[in-house]
């Protein structure tokens, strides 16, 4: 069946609401065809991805819509730039400054709020159960629709801006209850209470998760019921960055899975796959790249750190300070908030380098081109030797500030045993 | 004689268009981010078998796509610049790399054909084969 417009949709691709909705409108149902949808469906907000600079064709793309009075027509927020307007740590070139910047400014022109963050849901932005909304970014999908229950498909470059301009999604994927539902049960009952209460436990389990289930649905079963609202991030991040997954679900923590059956909606399984315990130790192992018993650099923050993590990490230095460079990246609303309680200061003293509204691996932060980066986030982990040139060694919080005092490494390796 | 093999092929028309130029055929799945250069259209990707060939001008017969959406702005940067490939003939329906062609098109930096081929009938192709693609979806030794 083909894709069906209203009347009015086929006027706005025609031009009644402006250049930049027809060519939105044009787009939208070209991919809409494509995808097999047979309507458009309205969306409540958007989360853009396309405002990050990777090269000139996304810049000029974003001009034409604002030359064509292309205006957001839903709240709508904005994952990372290229750029770092808060505390200016990324170091670019003039051109790709210049650039960066006019791709930044071009999405706040169409009336994107300037959140510059990879967790706008920790900057408010928190759709509700049930609700249709367009977001882009791997994390910021996985959370949207696991850990919110708003309903998203993964939406990139070009088509996310679209989707927030005409306020419309192809009807197709995770939209639609029938592909909400869960086909594959993840069991991870085998796991110790010990690794549970652990927060370096997530991130290798969504690592394991991701590879393991790829793009399919799953339920968890087996996972604490008062898992945090990070650690589902950083689960959900790392599972996204080693499998397409756009939606998983918790048994007893995640909405759409108050119990097992639920998830499954009254069908069985397809497919039943069991944790190891003791696969775990080699799924960390794949997150690191190098085994030196030195780092350059320890970054923090992907995704974004929130305000309870900047609180872990003040607790773990106290007065003591970093011999070598730490990032730790974030989004400006918690810069805000550290700056009100006196925070960011201390931080600063401690030789904490607070990186806002951007990343290590999306922007030339890093100050060389070769090293060794050690980081507390799965995603950080899996990116950072093909984003950056720095080998990569994966460890917990309190791992990564104990390597930090003196550049040798320090791993806690009874956990894993 | 791989000429002949090639005759009588018709691809499911994704995108419409006219080209003519070598086919190369990937041996494995890519993504474009992060797997192809978007300057030179070069495959940058090491542990990709065809590292380093040039997707630039090629007839591009694709088993597969992988990863991530961004691999629509990759195409769209190469089409601006005058680096993508001539054609696209991939195996089942892709959203991401349509998406690229669509905006260019948009952006007056032309458009490229995209054509379906079920994996089955790719034996057909072969890398360094001249082709030539119709609006049709047909593709004929050239």
């Amino acid at each position: 069946m083909p894709l069906n417009l209203t009347e009015h949709e086929r006027a706005i691709a025609a031009g009644i609401e402006g250049e930049a909705a027809s060519m939105a409108m044009r787009l939208l149902a070209g991919m809409g065809e494509l995808l097999g949808a047979t309507r458009l469906i309205p969306v409540v907000s958007a989360h853009i991805d396309g405002a990050v600079y990777h090269g000139d064709s996304g810049v000029h793309f974003g001009e034409r819509l604002v030359a064509g009075a292309g205006k957001v027509a839903v709240p709508t927020t904005l994952n990372v730039g290229g750029l770092d307007l808060v505390n200016h740590t990324v170091r670019q070139t003039k051109h790709g400054y210049d650039m960066a910047l006019r791709l930044m400014r071009a999405y706040e022109t169409m009336g994107c709020r300037p959140t510059w963050t990879c967790a706008p849901y920790q900057a408010g932005h928190r759709p509700k159960l049930g609700e249709q909304v367009a977001w882009g970014e791997s994390n910021a999908v996985a959370f949207c629709n696991s850990v919110l229950g708003a309903r998203t498909n993964r939406y990139g470059d070009f088509l996310d801006i679209c989707c927030a301009i005409l306020a419309r999604v192809p009807d197709y994927g995770l939209h639609r209850d029938e592909n909400r539902i869960a086909r594959v049960l993840v069991d991870v009952t085998a796991l110790s209470d010990r690794l549970k209460s652990l927060d370096v436990l997530y991130p290798v389990l969504g690592y394991w998760y991701g590879q393991a289930i790829g793009g399919d649905v799953g339920v968890i079963d087996g996972l604490p019921a008062d898992m945090s609202e990070d650690r589902l991030k950083s689960f959900g991040a790392a599972a996204a960055s080693s499998g397409a997954v756009g939606l998983f679900h918790i048994a007893g923590v995640t909405p759409e899975a108050p119990t097992l059956d639920a998830a499954f909606a009254g069908h069985k399984p397809e497919t039943i796959i069991k944790l190891d315990p003791a696969d775990l130790r080699a799924i960390r192992d794949k997150l690191s790249t190098t085994t030196a018993d030195a780092i350059d650099a320890v970054a923090l923050g992907s995704p974004h750190f929130s305000n309870e993590e900047f609180a872990q990490l003040e607790a773990l230095l106290g007065d003591r300070k970093v011999a070598i460079p730490f990032f730790v990246c974030t989004g400006r609303a918690v810069v805000q908030r550290l700056e009100e309680e006196g925070r960011f200061a201390r931080l600063r003293a401690s030789g904490i380098t607070i990186v806002a509204d951007t990343c290590v691996v999306v922007a030339p932060i890093l100050p060389e081109k070769t090293g060794v980066l050690m980081t507390n986030s799965g995603k950080f982990a899996h990116y950072t030797p093909s984003n950056t040139g720095y080998g990569v060694i994966y460890g917990s919080l309190e791992d990564c500030v104990a390597s930090a005092m003196t550049g040798r490494v320090m791993r806690d390796e009874r956990i894993w045993s | 004689m791989s000429k002949a093999r090639a005759t009588n092929l018709r691809g499911k028309v994704q995108i419409a268009g006219e080209a003519e130029g070598t086919v190369l055929k990937l041996r494995k799945p890519i993504s474009f981010w992060g797997g192809v250069d978007q300057k030179s259209g070069r495959i940058a990707d090491p542990r990709h078998p065809d590292h380093p060939a040039s997707v630039a001008g090629t007839i591009l017969v694709l088993p597969g796509m992988i990863g991530s959406s961004s691999s629509s702005f990759v195409l769209a940067e190469l089409m601006m610049d005058g680096n993508a490939p001539a054609a696209l003939i991939l195996p089942e329906p892709d959203a991401i790399l349509p998406l690229g062609v669509m905006v260019a098109a948009e952006m007056g930096w032309g458009s490229i054909p995209v054509l379906l081929l079920p994996i089955e009938q790719h034996a057909a192709l072969e890398t360094g084969m001249r082709v030539r693609i119709a609006n049709d979806g047909a593709i004929a030794p050239a």
